[in-house]
């Protein structure tokens, strides 16, 4: 597994902006191929719709500091840099609990103290420091978009599964007939273990066949 | 790995670019504030006067009020909804319907904070809401959602005893089906230590509270 960190200059054959923004999808995605941020990953996919409402809370503070870091990135000296990324991280996710208490209570319940703890999701520092510290603003806002967004499809995907299984239902349409017996471990801690190393045998499976025709 | 050079910077300009950062982050974080205040608090009373509406079905007005140090209680003035514990439920006929009481205590994970209704010419609880909780999904949380274990609080006897100093058969947490007095509940399967941290939250709450509740309402008319 390589992260690439390397400083881009102009003269660089740098990738295109389009690719900053696909890699997180799925070449670099946060979740299934950097492995990071597991503490929400495990905790709130217990359904799609806490899945959906994490990822995209996780996102826009991702979009927003990678913004401000890249704009600031002549002005934070070396020395004070993680302490700065932080500062501004930190106002961030205070922001969206703001927000998100006032389009909904009840989604602000629910996911409850994991809001806060965005702030040391590692996901959102890792980005901070390895790539929009040493880009332009453009490229960190793509790039953390497409974080972002890669790290809510990984959210989506064990929340699906997890909520499929475990309440028969999705996004809290009842999906399977109520003789389905409920899998209760699905919405435990427990669960979102399995649903994660089930999709990462399967995401390192279809790599490895496509690497080897 | 590339290695960062470090340009040696003297202490006041370190200083001063922490300081100008805290200064940008601390006007987005007062400005936002600023802007959802209002909205957020709406949506906490929303939520509650919701919440009384499916306790009290008639409610048209209600008084909230604070207990004083000598045990008295005491009217308050428009105030934050957060702020007040006991809130008495009047119909449009100026008839007092019951009382709205706020409760906390611990649960299987963190504290689970609850509303329940105390009706006085029932001598029941009619009705509980919990505000929050952290219990685990698909499990304990069904104290919130399982329509049952709800409806189990909806005339849920707590008589007073003759001298109406104390409640006299205390709530009890019978298993699942198994319910045959009025004062017990029937606890949820696979649930059973959130269903009795609720059980008693409310019967701690209610010794303490139901014997003032019950005198306090004399002094008023009473309705349906």
């Amino acid at each position: 597994m390589e992260i690439r960190t390397k400083v881009i200059t102009p003269d660089d054959k740098s990738p295109s902006h389009s690719d900053e923004f696909i890699k997180g999808l799925w070449r670099e995605n946060p979740v299934f191929v950097q492995v990071l941020g597991m503490c929400p990953t495990l905790a709130v996919t217990n359904s799609a719709t806490n899945a959906l409402a994490m990822g995209l809370a996780t996102c826009f503070v991702l979009v927003m500091s990678n913004t401000l870091v890249s704009l600031l990135r002549h002005a934070i000296p070396q020395q004070v840099r993680i302490a700065s990324f932080i500062l501004i991280i930190a106002t961030f996710v205070t922001l969206v609990d703001y927000l998100l208490q006032a389009m909904s209570l009840t989604l602000h319940q629910a996911l409850g103290a994991f809001v806060p703890l965005i702030v040391v999701n590692c996901v959102i520092l890792s980005r901070a420091e390895a790539f929009a510290s040493k880009n332009s603003v453009a490229r960190s806002f793509l790039d953390g978009a497409g974080m972002g967004l890669g790290f809510t499809l990984g959210l989506l995907y064990l929340g699906m599964v997890r909520e499929l299984l475990g309440s028969g239902s999705l996004f809290t349409f009842m999906l399977l007939p109520d003789n389905f017996e409920k899998w209760t471990i699905m919405l435990l801690p427990g669960g979102g273990f399995f649903t994660l190393g089930l999709w990462l045998l399967l995401i390192n499976h279809l790599k490895r066949r496509k690497a080897q025709p | 790995m590339n290695t960062i050079s470090l340009t040696p910077l003297s202490s006041w300009q370190l200083f001063r670019a922490l300081v100008s950062i805290g200064v940008i982050c601390s006007l987005l974080i007062v400005g936002v504030f600023q802007l959802t205040a209002s909205t957020i608090e709406k949506n906490q009373t929303d939520f509650f006067n919701q919440a009384i509406a499916a306790i009290f079905p008639n409610a048209d007005k209600k008084i909230g009020y604070k207990q004083l140090d000598n045990g008295q209680l005491k009217e308050l003035e428009q105030q934050a909804i957060s702020e007040q514990q006991l809130f008495a439920i009047f119909n449009n006929k100026h008839q007092l319907l019951g009382y709205i009481v706020k409760a906390q205590g611990m649960g299987y994970q963190d504290t689970i904070q609850l509303l329940y209704g105390y009706s006085p010419q029932n001598e029941t609880v009619n009705g509980i809401k919990i505000l929050s909780s952290r219990e685990t999904p698909g499990l304990g949380d069904r104290i919130g959602k399982d329509e049952n274990f709800l409806a189990n609080f909806k005339q849920l006897t707590v008589k007073l005893t003759s001298d109406k100093s104390h409640i006299l058969h205390k709530i009890e947490n019978a298993k699942p089906g198994t319910k045959n007095r009025p004062w017990q509940i029937d606890s949820i399967s696979g649930a059973t230590i959130s269903s009795r941290a609720v059980i008693n939250i409310i019967n701690i709450s209610a010794n303490e509270w139901i014997p003032l509740l019950a005198k306090h309402a004399e002094t008023h008319n009473v309705g349906n």
